[in-house]
């Protein structure tokens, strides 16, 4: 996208610097490599346009020159004086030409560079979009979604915008700068040396100026984030913030911070808005010696008077494109270190390569570790596990929450790896299958139901591929979600919101129900915890879920004291290990930490 | 818009100097061009060296005046701008905190949110650029006009001519680009959406095998996004040339008419000099001047935001002046009935009950029967619609909301914990509170074990809402926090969802002895947190349906009998 608005004063935030700028930098330029022919035509255009815009005003000071002398002329009473305006009319069409085409090349440039910009863009985040399909569970789990999503988007578009502006712009300032310099030299030396010597002098002047407002833009900015901080806090706790009294401190803490944003802000303000002005000084001191001197020289006859016209152009368009590289250098900076993020993401390690010596089709059920270990660090936290499940069987986890549940799911699945031992299914080496297959014979419904923005029958037969209509019928009724489901005013075709948020919890979880119904897997993993469900639809949800775990092998996060009892095998779990296995009975018999567990929980129901 | 600038009104002094400064900036800005014609046509034309000299030396004066005025303008319009924008945020952020839970759901804690922080900047990064800019850019206009008028005036024709010509492609440009900038922003939002939803569904689709389609699907958003980033950038791409070349074909214009007024004898070759600046001046004049049509409107939707906000009114008045502390312990509702804004049905219809010191009142029903709805109506956060509710004896009207509040103590649904240590999140619900009494009420909360685990202890500190705790631990200090107040009447919504059944027992078991002397009302979703309940009140669509004992009700309510075979199995409940 392009920066739309006024130009700025000038003054920045502070660029973040990458760690490896050279490589990150290569490696950049590396994806414009396709369209190198297409950059070096944008690259030849913006030269002809800035070349052409910087002829101008000593063609346009000949042409005064002409005007000048004709008109003396005449004043002077020479013979044959008067204007000749066949020559100025030549010159004017000339000028009127190179200024057309500077303007249509500056155009052929844009339009060019924005097909470039973006398709770079395009293909950078088709390569996130195919790396987030080969990247571990291991680094979704180990960091905020936020963050990935940032990289993709955030940073992707600030390449995007550093390309489709900044990068020709830095090409176009340097050679304007180049240009003006040599222009102004063919002028007079002598003058250019008054132009030139303004340039160190406003460096002098703005570069102090400049550091210190680049220290208040960072306190503002960082005082606005503490304000936005706290009116989230205030905001979302309000309930909270009014039971226990506490508006008065929290507006205290508010004005508080308001005052310091306030402070930094207007001084960041002022600060960036004295660089214009100061700018403009320094341009007008040089102007006017440029008069001065020019007037001199004109009157000695040393360059003539349209010169001093072109000159003064000159000179104004001379400190324009250096402060522009001097942002662009900041800009260029901070892209890089977008990059940076982004090829951090793409180098992330890969998915453990796949082996496909065996073929599973559908599975029969059974289930067995042999000597497991596993640990998310270097810490084991599953040693030597052994279980050996039988098809049809029910297995069912329990343990406090936090206990590390889902660690059993995530080597189910094999979202993880194991550092040790073997998980076989039918008999079958898991990690010897392609993880697709692996994946078909197992069937997830957890508490986090994950449903997108489409229409229901859609979410529905998100379970399996090319469903028909009949099949997703069939599976929304054996969830008990049909019912609910044409109540709503669309019925199947309700779109879901962004937010999933125009059906009720309760609802989600018969939906991803009717979708591991419809997926038919022989083994299935579900998790029973029903909070935030009203207590109707638990009962439809528990009769779901039983029609669910009918005929398959099933692992059970379990919350219900009957799916406990009634399991073939118990797996107690605390602290993210597998402290013990057996039935109900066996458990109770050995009188450690489930029967500890089981009596917490359930004596005071059985006392009633 | 000019409503919110209203709140400039503090500073119109200091906005009046921004306006005389910069008026000084521009007329000094304007005056320079005229002086260096004099330079050409007095000085260099004559050859009077010293005339060159002393006219510069004016220049130079000139420029000083300018450079001068524009700093204090700078000085003076942050001052303004950031000024009001204290202000502004102060207003909005004090209004705010008057609103009820009504207002809350009304606008939406999100929206309520981006209108005290982003919408606020917006509106005074706008004001900023107008007290610089803007003010200075009809000045610039009209003075550049007059300035060229006076050195030519048929001349000038050829800048009025140029003006319209100049705004109109300007304005026919940005017509045809913001409606795409627009676009490229929904569509951005839709790539985000497809992200988003690739990285919390991560087990999901991997769990289906459905890599190959969300892959393609993020694609799809992604070819669309670079599209209109493509056809947006295409149009924009004329902004600059063609502004550029309007100006320089005028400047062409003026010489080659300027010459033909020359060679008449009716004009000097340095006042054509000048006016050619005057040109440039004017046109950067008017290309500042349409940027604003591109700001104001943006700026405008931010101001109607916050006026919004600003004009909403609480939903009830806080006049109340009554001690509540009557018969302690006690909470009545007689035949309380709610509606919530706008609401055909009610809420809550005549609800009746009296809970004594020591009693436990639990409230039991389906989700959407009310029971949050019940318990928030308590500390005043909704006003009934009709009926008396009564904490320690006393109409809740009649006393001030914060008397009310101070002998309650609140556990709500979402553990909610502000950034802070520990200690200050406990110290939340008593602010003088001593470490003894920290411990008593992290013990009873069940909180000891983990506090004393965390690395710091009562002084970890907590990050904002609380991410770096788990559910079940933010939980237990959001207990302890209400613990801590040994308040008269004890409310928790909901507030034991996040513990195991085993802390849930214990905690239960610690709180009876704490909460003798005080009434307990609880929300909860599990039977079994509610069999020893003095009272279980079962709700459904908003009305009492049933109130007992668990055993009572087993024996005589349907409802609730429904709800307990779903949670236990028969023996258990026998």
């Amino acid at each position: 996208m392009s920066r739309m608005g006024p130009p700025h004063g000038g003054a920045s935030m502070p660029a973040e610097k990458a760690k490896d700028f050279k490589g990150t930098f290569r490696r950049l330029v590396s994806y414009l490599k396709p369209r190198r022919k297409k950059l070096a035509a944008v690259f030849l255009v913006a030269i002809l346009s800035t070349v052409f815009a910087i002829v101008g005003p000593k063609i346009m000071g000949m042409a005064i020159t002409e005007l000048f002398e004709g008109a003396y002329g005449q004043l002077q009473g020479v013979p044959g004086g008067g204007v000749d305006f066949g020559v100025i009319g030549q010159i004017l069409a000339i000028l009127a030409g190179l200024y057309l085409f500077s303007s249509l090349f500056s155009y052929i440039q844009q339009y060019m560079m924005s097909t470039v910009a973006q398709d770079t863009v395009y293909d950078l985040r088709q390569d996130v979009n195919k790396k987030l399909g080969k990247l571990p569970l291991m680094y979704f789990d180990g960091r905020p979604n936020g963050e990935t999503l940032s990289r993709m988007t955030n940073d992707i578009d600030t390449i995007g915008s550093t390309l489709q502006q900044s990068l020709t712009q830095f090409i176009t300032s340097i050679v304007t700068i180049v240009g003006i310099l040599v222009m102004m030299l063919t002028i007079s030396p002598l003058l250019t040396l008054i132009a030139v010597v303004s340039l160190p002098l406003s460096l002098f002047v703005i570069g102090p100026i400049l550091k210190r407002s680049q220290k208040y833009f960072s306190s503002q900015q960082k005082n606005l984030g503490r304000l936005n901080g706290h009116v989230e806090e205030m905001y979302t706790g309000h309930q909270v913030v009014k039971a226990f009294g506490h508006e008065a401190k929290s507006n205290e803490q508010f004005d508080a911070v308001n005052e310091e944003l306030y402070d930094a802000g207007r001084k960041a303000q002022f600060i960036s808005g004295i660089i214009m002005p100061m700018m403009t000084l320094i341009g007008n001191l040089s102007y006017v010696l440029i008069s001065v001197v020019g007037g001199i020289l004109v009157t000695q006859r040393a360059i003539s008077i349209g010169d001093i016209q072109a000159f003064i152009t000159y000179s104004k368009q001379f400190t324009q494109p250096i402060t522009q590289t001097a942002n662009i250098a900041n800009i260029i900076q901070s892209t890089v270190a977008a990059a940076e993020r982004v090829f951090e993401l793409l180098d992330e390690q890969e998915e453990v390569e796949e082996v496909t010596t065996s073929v599973l089709a559908r599975a029969k059920g059974a289930v067995a570790f042999e000597d497991v270990d596993f640990g998310y660090g270097k810490d084991l936290l599953i040693e030597n596990m052994n279980i050996d499940v039988r098809p049809g069987q029910t297995v069912a986890i329990v343990g406090p929450t936090g206990a590390g549940k889902t660690t059993l799911i995530n080597l189910l699945m094999r979202f993880y790896e194991l550092n040790g031992g073997r998980i076989t299914i039918d008999g079958l080496d898991s990690r010897e299958m392609s993880r697709h297959k692996l994946r078909q014979n197992f069937g997830m419904v957890l508490q986090d139901t994950w449903l997108f923005n489409g229409t229901i029958r859609d979410n529905i037969a998100y379970g399996k591929n090319g469903a028909t209509e009949e099949e997703i019928l069939a599976a929304a009724e054996a969830a008990r979600a049909d019912h609910f489901i044409r109540t709503l005013p669309d019925g199947y075709d309700t779109v879901l919101n962004q937010e999933v948020s125009n059906i009720s919890q309760g609802q989600k979880q018969l939906l991803t129900i009717a979708r591991a119904i419809l997926a038919d897997p022989p083994i299935m993993i579900l998790d029973e915890a029903t909070s935030s469900v009203d207590t109707r639809t638990e009962i439809l949800i528990q009769q779901a879920m039983n029609r669910l775990m009918e005929g398959r092998t099933s692992f059970v996060i379990a919350h219900r004291l009957s799916t406990i009892k009634d399991a073939d095998l118990i797996l107690v779990m605390d602290q993210g290990k597998v402290i013990e296995q057996g039935t109900h009975q066996q458990l109770l018999d050995k009188d450690g930490f489930y029967a500890d567990l089981y009596h917490s929980q359930f004596s005071e129901k059985v006392a009633v | 818009m000019i409503k919110i600038l209203k709140n400039l009104s503090p500073y119109k002094w200091v906005v009046l100097t921004v306006v005389v400064l910069v008026f000084g900036q521009t007329i000094a800005e304007l005056f320079l061009p005229t002086l260096m014609a004099d330079i050409i046509d007095n000085g260099v034309i004559k050859g009077d060296i010293p005339y060159i000299w002393r006219i510069g030396g004016w220049m130079l004066v000139v420029s000083a005046i300018g450079a001068i005025a524009a700093v204090f303008a700078s000085f003076y319009s942050a001052k303004a701008a950031m000024g009001m924008g204290r202000d502004l945020r102060q207003k909005v952020f004090k209004h705010v905190g008057q609103f009820s839970l009504q207002e809350f759901d009304e606008v939406g804690t999100a929206s309520l949110i981006t209108r005290t922080t982003n919408d606020i900047t917006q509106v005074q990064q706008v004001v900023i650029m107008m007290l610089r800019m803007v003010i200075s850019a009809p000045i610039m206009l009209v003075g550049g006009v007059i300035m060229a008028v006076s050195k030519d005036a048929q001349l000038s024709l050829v800048i009025i001519g140029a003006m319209p010509v100049l705004a109109i492609s300007i304005l026919l440009i940005l017509k045809y680009g913001m409606p795409l900038f627009q676009e490229v922003q929904q569509r951005l939002d839709g790539l985000n959406l497809v992200v988003r939803e690739n990285l919390t569904g991560i087990r999901v689709i991997r769990a289906f095998n459905r890599e190959t389609e969300e892959k393609a699907r993020l694609q799809g958003a992604n070819r669309e996004l670079a599209d209109v980033s493509i056809k947006v950038n295409k149009v924009m791409a004329f902004l600059m040339p063609v502004m550029m070349l309007v100006m320089n074909m005028t400047v062409v214009a003026v010489i080659w008419f300027g010459g033909i007024r020359i060679n008449n004898g009716a004009m000097q070759i340095g006042d054509l000099m000048a006016f050619i600046q005057y040109v440039m001046m004017i046109m950067f004049a008017l290309v500042m001047a349409s940027f604003m049509f591109v700001m104001v409107p943006r700026a405008a939707v931010s101001a109607r935001r916050i006026n919004e906000v600003l004009e909403m009114k609480p939903a009830f008045t806080n006049d109340g002046t009554a001690k509540a502390d009557r018969r302690r312990g006690t909470l009545e509702f007689e035949d309380v009935s709610f509606y919530y804004p706008g609401a055909e049905e009610p809420a809550l219809s005549n609800i009746s009950f009296t809970a004594k010191p020591g009693e436990i009142t639990a409230l039991i029903g389906g989700t959407g029967s009310g029971k949050s709805t019940l318990v928030n109506l308590v500390p005043r956060f909704y006003d009934v619609k009709s009926g008396t509710i009564r904490v320690n004896g006393v109409d809740i009207r009649e006393a001030s909301q914060q008397e009310v509040r101070s002998k309650i103590g609140f556990v709500p649904q979402k553990s909610i914990l502000f950034t802070g240590t520990i200690a200050d999140n406990i110290r939340f619900g008593k602010q003088d509170a001593n470490q003894q009494e920290m411990d008593h009420a992290a013990s009873i909360a069940q909180a000891t074990e983990f506090i004393n685990q965390i690395e710091g202890g009562y002084a970890a500190e907590i990050e904002q809402g609380g991410s770096n705790l788990s559910g079940g631990q933010k939980q237990r200090l959001s207990i302890a926090r209400a613990l801590i107040r040994k308040p008269d009447l004890y409310i928790f919504d909901d507030s034991f969802s996040a513990l195991d059944f085993k802390t849930d027992a214990k905690l239960r078991k610690a709180l009876k002895n704490e909460t003798k002397n005080a009434t307990v009302l609880l929300v909860a979703q599990r039977v079994s947190t509610v069999v020893d309940a003095d009272r279980i009140i079962v709700l459904e669509k908003g009305k009492v349906v049933g109130m007992g004992t668990h055993k009572e009700l087993l024996e005589s309510n349907e409802v609730y009998r429904e709800i307990a075979l779903s949670q236990l199995s028969e023996e258990e409940i026998a």
